[in-house]
């Protein structure tokens, strides 16, 4: 029997010197739940993850692994504990080869160099870069560098993941691979998944729960068939221009 | 054909020296965002390290004295601490403030290292003769004979830059270090040690000083206060020509602006062959008014997304 591990969000506020970015929001995820995080944009969502992920302290309210605050986490020390997450730009290291873009966060964590490549390398083969691990990573098309991004944070199997819009910019057939690829996170690693996305498809299809916020705020938590048509969800996308 | 592998190898020997000495410039640049003027200073203290204190004209060797082993064992150790000392006293604390204010601090470091060595050795240039053997020729074919130090320079330069590679691309530490050059936050969320690597990349950056230092005082016979600032200006110039923050970049630059500056030595007519350095930096400017990005782009300073 595997260990549930949670993730709780208890009334995060966060103030930038007075616009409030996220207001008293609540939620939780569990290991092997896939939930999606959608808004419109400036709807707070990233700010969020930065939060749930330590790069953003909250100004009220707390996150807890496992019941436990996270406030006094850094960001390392919160990978360390299992919370991995992608960035929106992918930000790898552009110079640095495919492998080694996803070795360094096990060398990170105390592995040796050979040990951290030969996860690495297990990774890339699971997702599909193989035969891309000795390019550099700054040749990769832009689909290809948020797999990457997907693989280091899969690194040392985390508890929980979080993707950052991993569909921005890919074509239907890319978004159905990412589809499958986010499912096997949770089949292969086991982890909670937060998916913060902005392709409705991919949110709808592949997550079993849906939070949705609209000016930091929640507007709709629940199914996906339930968001969809939630009344305040539709005026936050098609209302206001 | 016996011109040309003369002035091959005069480059080449010349070239390594801003190779080496951009080198350890480019790598606190790629870790820190800090353009280390200091860099010069640690040269020449290491240089000087060889003799005994005194204020006297005549120089008498100390660690110069010792067999070559322990002898650059030692002068790498006196320089690594001087630039571990830097770390320590002026770059950490600096590190937060900006790449100009870290800048104007390693100005200052310099200049306070350079006024030390005048406090304890005095201001005027000391000749020494530290294995003046090397300075015999070898025959390399008919009609070239070049002094046997500027083959040890090369040699020396190559095998410090294989080993310099080898370090970042085989070993842990390396990889550490290259991350931490390319994304410094990136790095430490994926749980790169920063204040190790750091104190890594001054190590390192002080070993090769050290190797300049030794090199140079064995070419030239001459310790002078000044002697690391014409140094770590070429060098300086290296790395912006070859891209600032590339390390491939900084190693092709030194060697480029090195065998122009012998080529302009070797060509330029008689008369004007005294401002040499002149056009050495009209081409610089050339270069850069063409690619002012460097040769060699490099992700620490492209524009990101």
């Amino acid at each position: 029997m595997k260990r549930q591990d949670t993730l709780e969000i208890s009334g995060v506020t966060v103030r930038f010197q007075g616009l409030t970015a996220i207001d008293s929001v609540t939620e939780s995820l569990v290991s092997g739940e896939i939930l999606g995080l959608i808004g419109p944009n400036g709807a707070g969502k990233t700010t969020l993850v930065n939060v749930v992920s330590g790069f953003q302290k909250p100004t009220e309210g707390s996150v807890l692994l496992n019941g436990r605050t996270t406030g006094a986490e850094t960001p390392h020390s919160l990978r360390r504990r299992g919370v991995a997450r992608t960035f929106q730009a992918g930000r790898l290291f552009r110079e640095m080869s495919v492998l080694e873009n996803v070795a360094v966060a096990g060398v990170g964590m105390g592995r040796t160099r050979a040990a951290a490549h030969a996860e690495a390398m297990e990774l890339l083969d699971w997702i599909g870069l193989a035969p891309k691990a000795n390019l550099i990573a700054g040749a990769l098309p832009y689909t290809d560098e948020r797999r990457v991004g997907i693989a280091r944070a899969l690194m040392q199997s985390p508890h929980f993941v979080l993707l950052d819009e991993p569909a921005a910019g890919m074509s239907d057939l890319e978004c159905d691979e990412l589809m499958r690829l986010v499912r096997d996170i949770r089949d292969r690693f086991g982890c909670g998944v937060l998916l913060i996305e902005h392709n409705m498809r991919v949110v709808m299809e592949v997550c079993e729960r849906i939070h949705v916020l609209d000016s930091g705020r929640t507007i709709a938590q629940g199914k996906p068939e339930a968001v969809r048509n939630d009344p305040a969800v539709i005026e936050a996308y098609l209302g206001g221009g | 054909m016996a011109f040309a592998l003369q002035v091959l190898i005069d480059g080449l020997s010349l070239g390594s020296f801003y190779a080496l000495a951009a080198l350890g410039i480019g790598l606190l640049f790629g870790v820190l965002k800090l353009i280390n003027f200091a860099h010069g200073a640690f040269i020449t203290f290491g240089a000087y390290a060889l003799i005994l204190p005194s204020a006297a004209t005549e120089a008498t060797l100390g660690i110069g004295a010792l067999p070559a082993i322990p002898l650059v064992i030692l002068i790498v150790g006196v320089v690594v601490a001087l630039a571990l000392l830097s770390e320590f006293a002026v770059f950490r604390p600096l590190r937060d403030s900006s790449p100009a204010t870290l800048m104007v601090g390693s100005f200052a470091l310099g200049f306070v290292i350079q006024n030390l060595i005048i406090m304890i050795y005095g201001g005027r240039p000391k000749a020494v003769g530290l294995w003046s053997d090397l300075s015999a020729g070898v025959t390399l074919m008919e009609g070239v004979s070049v002094p046997k130090l500027q083959l040890i320079i090369i040699g020396v330069t190559i095998s410090l830059m294989l080993a310099l590679v080898f370090f970042l691309k085989k070993t842990r530490w390396g990889i550490h270090m290259r991350a931490a050059a390319e994304d410094f936050r990136m790095a430490r969320m994926l749980g790169v040690k920063a204040d190790l690597v750091i104190m890594l990349a001054v190590a390192i950056s002080g070993m090769l000083a050290a190797a300049v230092s030794l090199l140079y005082v064995v070419q030239t016979g001459i310790l002078d206060f000044r002697m690391g600032v014409p140094m770590m200006l070429f060098a300086f110039i290296a790395t912006v020509v070859g891209g600032m923050g590339s390390l491939v970049g900084a190693v092709a630059g030194g060697f480029a602006v090195g065998m122009l500056s012998i080529l302009l030595q070797t060509f330029l007519p008689s008369d004007i062959r005294a401002y040499r350095d002149v056009f050495v930096f009209l081409v610089v400017i050339v270069v850069l008014l063409m690619r002012p990005q460097g040769l060699f782009l490099s992700s620490a300073v492209r524009e990101r997304v």
